[in-house]
């Protein structure tokens, strides 16, 4: 059975060419893990700070929120709308177009790929993190471990998505990486990934939780660090989201490829 | 000399020509400095309850502090970013034998090839935030603390630029090294605020092996009067040290590079 040119067996040939590809280039993802450091540095600041007790998180909490906000992040990044760029430019494009495959598979085993390359230098990091701070380890339950894993897979599902849509701009625009700079700055700031969104002021934290960007970090990270967390409402946020930009990236990408004549033709 | 003024004058000229050309980009670029200062100053707020302190740093004070951030920024989307991140194309396409035949100093050529005026107005509003906060604090303007003001903003463009050269070079070796300076900005995001908001140990860090202090917390502490001669002193070596650094390096580097074919 096909669904968007997809069946077993390519699936397991793409996620196993997309890893392997990805393994030649450890030293890369390794840095890039490592520039995920943004909330430990805002960890430091809020736990030296007076305000930390607005926000119900006491120092253990307030480590593990900040820790799993950056595995979450980890396993969770995406960026499709720059490689996507870079091939529609380069005109790689149009050889994708012609398999019987979406493209957008391509670059889902890629991120998968890299995903499972960057394992090893996250859990590395987090292991640091526990040396420095041993009072703040925990082992989530199974059921806690599992329920968050699958939030943040919807979280990279929904970024994936977001992404996918600003990239099927590229078709009509070749400048989508910046539409993609203008939507990271309110993830940036709203997502929790610098402060936990207990500590916005309560119109700001309402107002956040109408956009997608609650739901990529500050859920999931919740869940995993065991959190007390409306899991019915996080989940049904999520799906809804997904629900929403699902069909508008496939009818966006339609009208985008019968538009879409290669570079230079 | 002359010759470095002219073709300097040249390279930037085409730069803003060819930028001008994208005006929706500037527009773009306009929309998302003011979201990522909004931003900024929002996160920032959170810090402050009633008459709260960061690191016993006020309200006004931690504007200065986020202003020369700022304008740091806004030096790295201008100057750094455009430059220093060609060098992982010129090694990777081969176009760096170009450069280094030409009858001009490879590290010049490559480190003010261009210029990005989408940062300019970054620039701009983190002088005026550090204005802002300044008068806020009550810092009483002078032509001495304003010539101080100065010489530190160069001090710590220098010591940005010498830290991301330094990086940037790197990719003579391991070809893919943008990434690196991924990392770099990410650690430089430190320097929003102030020093003393950070953990003694992160402090020392801050401090010596990534100089991020000098680039905004101490500054801010000479506008305010608090920090003496020596802090000054101890930026300008510091800056001086890092640029021959990365002068020393390049020139280490170069030996290794071969060529795209070879």
């Amino acid at each position: 059975m096909r669904i968007f040119g997809l069946n077993r067996r390519i699936i397991r040939v793409l996620l196993g060419s997309q890893y392997a590809h990805m393994l030649e280039y450890r030293a890369e993802i390794a840095l890039w893990a490592l520039s995920g450091v943004l909330p430990f540095i805002m960890l430091s600041v809020w736990s030296g700070s007076d305000a930390r007790s607005g926000l119900g998180l006491d120092g253990v909490a307030l480590d593990r929120y900040f820790l799993s906000a950056f595995l979450v992040r980890q396993f969770s990044v995406v960026w499709v709308v720059y490689a996507f760029e870079e091939d529609a430019l380069l005109g790689r494009l149009s050889p994708y177009l012609l398999q019987p495959l979406h493209p957008l598979w391509r670059y889902v085993a890629a991120h998968l790929g890299e995903q499972l390359t960057r394992l090893p230098f996250a859990a590395l990091i987090a292991a640091v993190f526990f040396a420095v701070r041993p009072q703040a380890i925990w082992l989530p339950s199974l059921g806690g471990f599992l329920l968050a894993w699958l939030a943040t897979w919807m979280a990279f599902a929904i970024a994936f998505l977001f992404q996918s849509l600003i990239a099927a701009f590229c078709f009509w625009s070749e400048k989508a990486s910046a539409l993609e700079r203008l939507q990271f700055i309110p993830f940036l700031f709203l997502s929790g990934l610098l402060a936990p969104l207990t500590a916005f002021p309560p119109v700001v934290r309402a107002l956040a939780q109408w956009t997608p960007f609650p739901y990529l970090i500050d859920f999931p990270a919740r869940v995993l660090a065991g959190q007390p967390v409306d899991l019915l409402a996080g989940f049904g946020a999520q799906l809804a989201w997904i629900a929403l930009l699902l069909p508008l990236v496939l009818l966006l990408w339609r009208a985008g490829v019968r538009r879409y004549s290669a570079m230079g033709a | 000399m002359g010759r470095y003024w002219q073709t300097l004058s040249r390279f930037w000229g085409t730069a803003v020509a060819v930028q001008l050309e994208y005006q929706a980009n500037v527009l773009i670029e306009l929309l998302a400095v003011a979201m990522s200062l909004s931003g900024s100053l929002f996160l920032l707020s959170l810090f402050y309850g009633p008459d709260q302190t960061l690191g016993g740093w006020n309200w006004a004070q931690a504007l200065m502090v986020q202003g020369l951030y700022t304008v740091f920024d806004g030096m790295a989307t201008t100057w750094l970013r455009p430059n220093l991140g060609a060098i992982v194309t010129h090694v990777r396409e081969g176009t760096l034998d170009f450069v280094l035949l030409k009858p001009i100093d490879s590290q010049f050529w490559l480190s003010l090839r261009t210029l990005s005026p989408a940062g300019l107005p970054e620039i701009g509003l983190g002088l005026g935030l550090l204005a802002w906060g300044s008068h806020q604090a009550g810092v009483v303007f002078s032509l001495s603390s304003l010539f101080t003001v100065l010489v530190m903003l160069l001090a710590g463009g220098l010591i940005l630029y010498s830290l991301w050269f330094l990086i940037a070079a790197t990719s003579i070796w391991f070809v893919k090294t943008w990434n690196a300076t991924e990392v770099l900005r990410a650690l430089l995001a430190s320097g929003r605020y102030p020093l003393n908001a950070y953990p003694p140990a992160l402090r020392l860090l801050f401090t010596l092996v990534l100089p991020v202090a000098f680039l905004t917390t101490v500054p801010a502490q000479v506008l305010l009067g608090e920090a003496a001669a020596p802090m000054l002193f101890a930026g300008l070596a510091l800056a001086a040290l890092f640029f021959a650094a990365a002068r020393a390096f390049w020139l280490f580097a170069l030996r290794f590079y071969t060529s795209a074919s070879s």
